[in-house]
């Protein structure tokens, strides 16, 4: 009896030790897998020009030439690029803070007739595709001699900051203590002075989690610029890379692989860096708008 | 005796609850505007654009259902459009669920260091989609890239030519967006730390093995999150646009002319915005069309609580 026990107990050990290898066996090679294209893409943007393709693939450059970046961006338009960037994605920033947590807190805490037939339209709005819309606002926006300048992209931003956003701040203000806003209320304080106040000092993760999804759809959005951005000095950073890999007939030097590579090496630190240390905020987002919507 | 009378006096605004729908309907007025302004109003003047011939240099000339006869009938650039656009949505979109979910249900096993590993695997997710592009098409150069390097130094020959052949610069493309499956994990995590151990306790004193507590217990209350990566999966593959555009430009011989890429080329490029503003309307009715029947279909597979 005795010993049969002790033999349970140690297949069970042994069978939970084996399940355990496997686990981190799977997870090590898969993760190897997703991050072996990082590393090529890192290791391309240091090698030199004759070595970028060989047999068998190198990934440890020789030597490194860490050169690369410096010459790369000398020959590409890359603070130009990064101005406009960073004016799309603050001008867009702004106008979202602002407009987004504004109406989504009048649907979260006011009560108006209809308000909540049109917050179902407001969720509605979410399925209609952008194309839908393009057409007709590029020949809006040409018409107001807008074309080649970043306000077509940061405008419409201005009006309630898109469905998305109404709806993730919308589930944020609905989580917080309705108390200390009545309280507020009772002491004086008008609707939009206890939202100013009130409700936007204790909403800063969320405002983070907005924040942080703004920096990197627009940071990384390429069919807007695309369509909107026209000459080089107006172009955002995606679609400069492009029309320096692209067009030949440029006042700068055609790229080559290494240099693309360091390009896009730079175009990926900011979004992961932000990834990185502000995580927190990053997952709250994801799972507010995505588990309990 | 007069102030009893002065509360029906009061104009409805000057009450407490009017005053609070006033300040209501000024609070949502932006998105009200906007939704006149960027929504309402384009999406009708789209739809007026889609009946008629519109080349943006001169005024649209109206043309009844022209532009959707010619889409049906005699287009077969869009006919071969929409088949790799449906294609690519029919491979990607469940494959990329399992991959996400497979890899969330890994990491669910009380693996330890579990933030790294989730944001090792979400890391591709944050790539902007211009420098994956890039990356892909430096791996899957003809010949010399990783992929045909690697393949040559295992001594196959003749690796294929990726993006440059007919046969697989679909599959690759499948392959990049697959890449960042590793999206959809933290959602996937969050709905799995959900699940109440008291139910799989109680699926225990049932006698449930590990698979049986996978399908009667973990799949059920996590299908609404399934449902949802997979309605967005569906609704952001129809309108994939960036990795074609700079990889492959849609060649060889269109064989990855997606959707929305035949779109840019119908109006940015060949200024025929009229038969674009079509397209997109088609576009729109194919993603509505498809989220209301996987909705509906759905009902009979998902759980909700509450229910």
């Amino acid at each position: 009896m005795q010993r049969s026990t002790v033999f349970d107990l140690n297949s069970h050990q042994v069978s939970r030790i084996f399940w355990r290898s496997v686990l981190y066996l799977l997870l090590a090679v898969g993760l190897a897998a997703f991050l072996l294209p990082m590393v090529w893409l890192v290791s391309g943007s240091l090698k030199p020009d004759g070595q970028v393709f060989t047999i068998p693939p190198t990934f440890i450059p020789r030597p490194v030439l860490w050169a690369n970046y410096p010459t790369a961006l000398a020959k590409f338009p890359f603070w130009i690029s990064l101005k406009n960037t960073m004016t799309i994605v603050i001008g867009v920033l702004v106008g979202r803070v602002l407009t987004a947590s504004l109406v989504a807190y009048s649907f979260a805490r006011l009560r108006f007739p209809g308000r909540n037939a049109m917050f179902v339209i407001v969720l509605s709005t979410m399925m209609i595709p952008y194309h839908v819309v393009l057409i007709p606002q590029y020949l809006i926006f040409r018409d107001l001699g807008w074309l080649d300048t970043p306000l077509p992209i940061i405008v419409p931003n201005w009006f309630g900051g898109g469905a998305f956003f109404i709806f993730m701040m919308r589930q944020f203000f609905l989580s917080l203590n309705s108390e200390i806003d009545e309280a507020a209320r009772i002491d004086g304080c008008g609707f939009f002075g206890t939202f100013w106040r009130v409700i936007l000092p204790q909403s800063l993760p969320a405002l983070g989690a907005l924040s942080i999804f703004t920096f990197m759809g627009e940071w990384n959005d390429f069919f807007a610029p695309l369509i909107y951005l026209n000459t080089e000095e107006k172009m955002t950073l995606a679609v400069a890379i492009r029309t320096w890999q692209f067009d030949t007939n440029l006042t700068y030097q055609a790229a080559t692989w290494p240099e693309l590579m360091v390009m896009s090496t730079i175009l990926t630190i900011p979004p992961v860096l932000v990834f990185f240390f502000l995580q927190r905020y990053f997952i709250q987002g994801v799972v507010v708008t995505g588990v309990k919507g | 005796m007069a102030t009893a009378a002065t509360p029906q006096k009061l104009h409805w605004w000057q009450t407490l609850k009017g005053r609070e729908a006033l300040a209501g309907y000024i609070g949502i007025s932006p998105w009200l505007l906007g939704f006149l302004m960027w929504g309402v109003g384009p999406m009708m003047l789209s739809a007026y654009y889609s009946l008629t011939e519109y080349s943006i240099l001169s005024d649209p000339v109206f043309r009844g259902l022209d532009n959707f006869e010619r889409m049906f009938t005699r287009d077969k650039l869009f006919a071969q459009a929409l088949r790799v656009t449906a294609v690519y949505a029919i491979v990607t979109v469940p494959l990329g669920v399992i991959v996400g979910y497979g890899l969330a249900l890994l990491l669910n096993q009380k693996a330890r260091g579990l933030s790294y590993w989730r944001t090792g695997f979400y890391l591709p997710a944050v790539v902007p989609g211009v420098a994956t592009a890039y990356l892909f098409a430096y791996v899957f150069a003809n010949e010399y890239g990783l992929a045909d390097s690697v393949l040559q130094t295992i001594g196959i020959e003749d690796p294929p030519n990726w993006f440059g052949s007919t046969k697989w610069a679909l599959p690759s493309l499948m392959v990049l967006s697959l890449w960042g499956a590793g999206g959809g994990l933290i959602l996937y995590l969050a709905s799995l730390q959900g699940v109440p151990t008291a139910l799989y306790d109680a699926a225990k004193v049932d006698g449930a093995n590990a698979w049986g507590q996978f399908w009667n217990v973990t799949i059920p209350m996590t299908s609404p999150v399934i449902l949802f990566t997979f309605i967005m999966g569906i609704i952001n593959s129809f309108q994939i646009f960036t990795s074609a555009f700079i990889i492959t430009q849609g060649g060889p011989v269109n064989s990855t002319l997606f959707y929305v890429l035949y779109l840019y080329r119908k109006g940015w490029q060949q200024l025929e915005m009229g038969y674009a503003a079509g397209l997109a309307w088609i576009l729109f009715i194919i993603i509505f069309a498809l989220t209301i029947l996987v909705l509906r279909t759905s009902s009979r597979f998902v759980h909700y609580e509450g229910e």
